[in-house]
């Protein structure tokens, strides 16, 4: 019995001097992988436009920018949704809440599917050349994260309907809603990149 | 550190910045052509990373409060690298242990260089600040306090905090070396170790050369 109460159990005593926080380190982390991700497509996508000089977007074909442009008001309002969930948990709303996570839900659903919409008609294919393929590439990549975010946002939804968070444990919301707004930043970009530059 | 991605709230002003900052080279492009969009790109640019600069330099560390004591114990950390010892340290000790059962950490960072920092080389960094550890409790034993001992991160001021964190500290004694031959003091480790810390910080000058020794509050 004596030997057993000498035995450490459990992990090791963790490094004290890891001096970032780990939370803060995990997030660099990903925000340092995320960056080389879209960077090698935008690398590619700056080499096709600027050092090969041709226009953007290659004729005969034509971007849709007016509807991507509905689809980018959608994902940004559905981050003020996001918020507003966020900010409803804290002050104890959970109508708030759940309202917010199901409309930031639905309005994600309707930019993917307007997304898929637009791949079906846009009139070229991956086999059109490099312009059409860092096109299906840099928007295809983004609307994974999204689909990701949309899981998680599912996630949350149905959480938030069975009644978990409360305005002291809404650590779940919290970590979805940066996730969405990195989602949509990072639309803005390729929006602004792609479509309108 | 400033990190956008800290808390929900901070993404969503991130966020917001970046619709702003898009908008705008947008608008530039649409009115003025794709060198107008250039020149503001790059005017925006450099105002966002000057404020992120300024911003950065003007942050202040969040404090660190030590749990209390037990009643009729008080807890000395004192942080050296190599000047750890001498007797104004030991009179210093049994000043603030009066009456009280005394507990004493000596933190002795590992002092590294950068670039073996940076690859994560840090044993022979750690072996050495082991060594000098173990020469100063033994000083200190010479001296009547009886200390214990820990090898820290080889920033300071971080090495203060891992302290802090698990020792707890009702003051924080840092031993250094003259102005002129100290590093810490060069690089200000006493005044942001004050800003730093919410427990009262005592500053020893130790010259090891001189065998002079002089306490500041």
């Amino acid at each position: 019995m004596s030997v057993h109460a000498e035995v450490h159990h459990g992990p090791p005593t963790a490094h004290q001097s890891s001096r970032v926080n780990a939370s803060v380190l995990g997030v660099f982390l990903f925000i340092a992988s995320e960056i080389m991700l879209f960077g090698s497509f935008f690398t590619a996508y700056f080499f096709i436009r600027v050092v090969n000089g041709v226009e953007w977007p290659t004729p005969p074909f034509e971007l849709p920018v007016f509807v991507a442009g509905i689809n980018t008001a959608i994902l940004v309002t559905s981050s003020f949704t996001m918020h507003w969930a966020l900010q409803s948990v804290k002050r104890g709303n959970r109508a708030g809440l759940q309202a917010g996570l199901l409309l930031t839900f639905l309005m994600g659903l309707v930019f993917l599917l307007t997304q898929a919409l637009e791949y079906s008609r846009v009139g070229f294919n991956t086999s059109d050349g490099a312009f059409p393929t860092i096109f299906f590439c840099l928007t295809g990549l983004h609307g994974a994260h999204v689909f990701v975010g949309l899981t998680i946002l599912l996630i949350m939804t149905t959480r938030a309907f069975r009644g978990h968070f409360s305005p002291e444990h809404h650590h779940g919301v919290e970590i979805g809603g940066i996730y969405w707004h990195f989602v949509d930043v990072m639309w803005i970009v390729v929006y602004t990149t792609v479509y309108i530059i | 550190m400033i990190n956008p991605l800290r808390s929900e709230a901070e993404a969503f002003r991130f966020l917001i910045g970046t619709i702003v900052y898009f908008a705008a080279i947008t608008i530039a492009v649409v009115a003025g052509g794709r060198w107008v969009g250039l020149g503001v790109f790059v005017v925006l640019s450099v105002i966002v990373l000057g404020w992120w600069a300024r911003a950065r330099r003007s942050e202040r560390p969040v404090q660190t409060v030590p749990r209390p004591s037990a009643e009729g114990e008080r807890r000395i950390l004192v942080v050296a690298n190599e000047t750890v010892g001498g007797g104004t340290l030991r009179d210093l000790i049994h000043e603030r242990t009066e009456g009280v059962r005394e507990e004493v950490l000596v933190v002795t960072p590992a002092l590294n260089s950068p670039l073996r920092h940076w690859a994560s080389d840090e044993d022979g960094a750690r072996a050495a600040a082991q060594e000098r550890l173990e020469r100063s409790l033994g000083h200190l034993r010479e001296l009547g306090v009886q200390a214990r001992g820990e090898v820290g991160d080889g920033d300071p001021l971080q090495a203060m905090e891992d302290a802090l964190r698990t020792f707890g500290a009702d003051e924080i004694i840092i031993s250094t070396h003259p102005e002129g031959r100290s590093h810490w003091l060069e690089r200000g480790v006493v005044m942001k170790a004050r800003e730093r810390f919410a427990v009262p910080i005592t500053h020893v000058v130790v010259d090891l050369e001189a065998e002079k020794e002089e306490v500041r509050n």
